[in-house]
């Protein structure tokens, strides 16, 4: 057999299971009733994710992806979860006609994004660069967006303390 | 043609993403459950900006840095959102989003 062949299937594969791990997750995300299974499909679908960003040769925001969405933000959903309601007091049953309503617009969304896609034509740039490295982020994040930068880094400030703020009612000094 | 070295397949992708991430947005009643959703639908969007990074954009480095923006903002978000469904859950003690109802006149 052809060791060229062989590894683009290898390759195929692997992206179906990839995309599968990332939808998988996504149902779980979303559709488990206990809140705490939902944390963990998040967290598979963002693995999944991760992976898509390998296949769109982009190592480097795949590892930030794990470390930022799995590392941090799964990590302060189940510490929320944890600190809130607790997971053996049953929450009330699910209506149907809500359910229903939900999958009609989300149903609709998709159809017309699907419609959109399918008939756009998507025009490459005439004069593509071929430089994939990471210090071309570096380069852009200290050049072109400098200001989005700083402007990011000041949110996250803002956010942190926000976040201190309103979380800290009640210990004490108020 | 392979199917990981074309467009469509991941803009198809990314749509089914943020259709599921939708329905969560639509139906669930567990605010933190609405915020799982809200990040699903962020990644969706994070995948349409990679895939035409990859595919279309004349320099490979602008997606990377705007998938890259998304994710701090994501980060912002869902620390702004915890703190205050903790707040909302010692106010109401619950987190379920139809009983989070003072501001009704």
């Amino acid at each position: 057999m052809n060791a060229g062949f062989m590894a683009q299937g290898l390759a195929t594969m692997a992206f179906l299971l990839v995309a599968g791990m990332t939808l998988l997750g996504a149902l779980i995300a979303v559709a488990a009733r206990n809140i705490f299974h939902n944390v963990l499909g998040l967290a598979l679908s963002l693995i999944g994710v991760a992976g898509i960003f390998i296949y769109l040769n982009s190592p480097f925001v795949a590892l930030m992806e794990i470390l930022i969405y799995v590392g941090a933000i799964c990590i302060a959903i189940c510490f929320a979860i944890m600190l809130s309601q607790p997971l053996y007091l049953k929450g009330p049953p699910r209506s149907i006609l809500k359910s229903l309503g939900a999958l009609l617009g989300a149903g609709s969304v998709l159809g017309f994004l699907l419609l959109l896609t399918k008939k756009t034509r998507w025009i490459p740039a005439a004069e593509r660069s071929q430089d994939w490295s990471i210090t071309i982020i570096g380069h852009y994040l200290l050049t072109n967006y400098a200001l989005i930068f700083e402007v990011i880094s000041l949110l996250l400030l803002v956010a942190m303390l926000g976040a201190i703020v309103t979380a800290r009612e009640g210990r004490g000094s108020s | 043609m392979l199917m990981f070295n074309q467009l469509e397949t991941y803009l198809y992708l990314a749509l089914v993403l943020f259709a599921i991430g939708l329905y969560g947005v639509l139906s669930r009643r567990n605010l933190i459950a609405v915020l799982i959703s809200v990040e699903l639908m962020l990644n969706a969007a994070s995948i349409n900006f990679m895939a035409f990074n990859r595919f279309l954009a004349p320099h490979p480095a602008v997606g990377q840095v705007i998938t890259l923006f998304i994710m701090a903002v994501a980060a912002a978000e869902a620390a702004i959102a915890l703190s205050i469904i903790m707040a909302v859950y010692r106010k109401l003690k619950s987190i379920n989003a139809e009983q989070a109802t003072e501001l009704r006149g």
